[in-house]
């Protein structure tokens, strides 16, 4: 009760230390925006888990195969069809006697190849295109626009199978295809974020430093879009994939005796009523690609896009 | 749109008239045979020639003669098998909209929970499993194992239910996951505030309020999935042996019967740009501001 009413001496007070500094000082270590990122994936266990799987693929197609298999994917022997899974042949073998474990691995080789080559079309012309026909603007984008718009006009897989007929099937063919159409997305995400960005006040501040189009472009406002460009190239690459896969199932697209997952699954399908494991080991390696794609894709828009998570 | 249309289809013509060899290119016919066939097709005029009247031909709906099933015209022939796959096609999307929106709608209201966790996964999978790897799976499972539907052919409505299935797991992991992610923002603007505040009943609010506008933006999906059911009908028809149109199409590729993939080809896009016309349609339809913005312009 008495302590309400004690008065209050000078003696009880001590002077605090005044660090004029003290304001300026940042409390934590600076965090960019990349290792924000970066923190953010790093609690997304699903994310993670899907980028550990989908380099462990690529080590196992790209190296950990071809350095220890005794087997080729080619080598055919009558005597040993059909074995199901082995100590020896860890897959078992087709309808030739062929190792499925390497040719697994093989036709992972290929769909891994086209992940990579779609990323690098939508990269160097997918952001390309969209840039100079968002940067530009006026007729040069308008006539871009429509050029997309027919591109987009047939779906892709239609587009794929007229070149398969044009050209030999197979793998090269498959490339120009997907360089034909596989980019235009990108375009259009690019293009919508440089009407966005090129007006606002820091393009107009690096235009009055007297920065070129160019310098403005490159320095500015793609840095400004990578987050965006990540983004989408992760939906891009389980796309691509799907569609190769789509067409060597159908006969369309990597021809024998070269293998892919998708004409493997396709000769498994076959096999289906008396050896379904033929079926089996190509369709869980293609799943688990295209599911940890998907999964790193989704983690990787929550984490450089918050504003998008739901 | 029209121009669009009208430049894809003189590419792919052209395209088709770059194709290496001909048609018949038998060595068993005669020069004279061989000369009789190309006046029959119309292939001895100028390329220009038969640009022209093939354009006119199409914008009479007539694609022309197939060049290996006996010159039947491909029109027919497409039409012939038209209703199968709009029939597989339909119910996978039906059955897809209906499972997709429950499964949507448990996992917004049931946010945070097991069923929300359950009903990603199931999205997740359903998005990453292609109809390739799911027709040999259910034809194994539900076909053999246990025997409850036949596995191949067309012969009566039994046989149309695993197609579809197939076709539709890709529909409903779609639309499920459009649906919770939606219904999540819209759950949390003001005016959903405002109905329960004003004392609606939660069914009210989630019927009336919620879900009519989180299914806008549903619309956006629409041309997405008419490209998925077209490359989709040409796995799963093959897979099943279904006789539609994309069986038909690949076994045209498999023959090089040129003017069927030409014909085919045309029909698909037109079926496309249609799709995208519809769809700018009921976005004016269903979300009033979408007109009122376009009229400004």
């Amino acid at each position: 009760m008495d302590t309400r009413h004690r008065e209050l001496e000078p003696g009880l007070f001590e002077a605090a230390e005044v660090d004029r500094d003290e304001g300026e000082r940042i409390a934590g270590p600076r965090v960019g925006f990349w290792k924000d990122s970066w923190i953010r994936l790093k609690k997304n266990r699903g994310a993670l888990i899907s980028l550990a799987v989908v380099l462990f693929l690529f080590a196992m197609a790209f190296v950990i195969d071809p350095l220890l298999s005794p087997h080729s994917p080619y080598s055919q022997d009558l005597t040993r069809r059909y074995l199901g899974p082995t100590a020896d042949y860890w897959f078992g073998t087709d309808e030739f006697g062929r190792d499925m474990w390497t040719r697994v691995w093989a036709g992972t080789r290929v769909s891994l190849y086209i992940g990579l080559l779609a990323a690098l079309l939508d990269i160097f012309v997918g952001v390309v295109y969209g840039a100079i026909s968002g940067f530009l603007g006026g007729r040069t984008d308008e006539v871009m626009q429509r050029g997309i718009e027919i591109l987009n006009g047939i779906p892709y897989l239609i587009v794929a199978i007229l070149a398969m007929i044009v050209f030999q099937p197979g793998i090269i063919t498959i490339s120009i295809a997907l360089g034909l159409t596989g980019w235009t997305f990108m375009a259009r995400i690019v293009r919508g974020r440089m009407l966005q960005l090129k007006n606002q006040e820091f393009a107009l501040a690096s235009r009055a430093l007297g920065a070129s189009g160019f310098r403005l472009v490159w320095k500015h406002l793609i840095p400004n879009s990578l987050g965006l460009i990540v983004i989408n190239l992760m939906f891009t690459i389980p796309a691509a994939i799907f569609a190769e896969a789509f067409l060597s199932f159908i006969g369309l697209g990597i021809q024998v005796p070269e293998a892919s997952l998708g004409s493997l699954i396709s000769d498994g399908a076959g096999e289906l009523r008396f050896h379904p494991y033929l079926l089996w080991f190509p369709s869980i390696i293609f799943c688990l690609l295209m599911i940890c794609f998907n999964l790193l894709g989704d983690g990787l828009r929550d984490a450089l896009d918050p504003k998008m998570r739901k | 749109m029209l121009v669009a249309l009208f430049i894809i289809i003189s590419v792919t013509f052209f395209i088709s008239k770059l194709l290496p060899g001909t048609p018949f290119a038998d060595d068993k016919l005669t020069p004279h045979i061989r000369q009789q066939l190309f006046e029959k097709y119309g292939l001895d005029e100028p390329v220009t020639v038969q640009y022209v009247k093939y354009m006119a031909n199409v914008a009479q709906g007539d694609l022309g003669n197939s060049f290996y099933f006996e010159s039947r015209p491909v029109t027919q022939m497409i039409l012939q098998r038209l209703p199968v796959s709009m029939f597989i096609g339909i119910q996978a999307v039906v059955f897809g909209l209906v499972v997709g929106m429950v499964l949507g709608i448990v996992a917004a209201l049931r946010h945070n929970t097991v069923w929300d966790t359950l009903a990603v996964v199931i999205a997740i999978i359903g998005v990453s499993v292609p109809t390739f790897v799911l027709g040999p799976l259910l034809q194994y499972w539900l076909g053999l194992k246990l025997g409850l539907f036949p596995i191949a052919f067309f012969e009566s409505y039994k046989y149309s239910v695993l197609p579809s299935l197939a076709l539709s797991v890709f529909v409903v992991s779609t639309v499920a996951r459009f649906i919770r992610t939606e219904m999540l923002e819209v759950m949390g603007q003001d005016y959903v505030t405002l109905a329960k505040a004003k004392g609606l009943s939660g069914l009210a609010v989630i019927l009336r309020h919620v879900l009519r506008n989180a299914l806008i933006p549903l619309v956006t999906v629409m041309a997405p999935l008419t490209i998925y059911l077209i490359t989709g009908s040409l796995v799963v028809e093959q897979i099943f042996a279904v006789p539609g149109i994309g069986e038909q199409f690949v076994q045209s590729v498999v023959v090089n019967d040129y003017s069927m993939i030409l014909g085919t080809t045309v029909f698909f896009s037109v079926l496309f740009i249609f799709a995208l016309l519809i769809q700018d349609i009921l976005y004016g339809i269903i979300d009033p501001r979408i007109r009122i913005a376009g009229a400004k312009e």
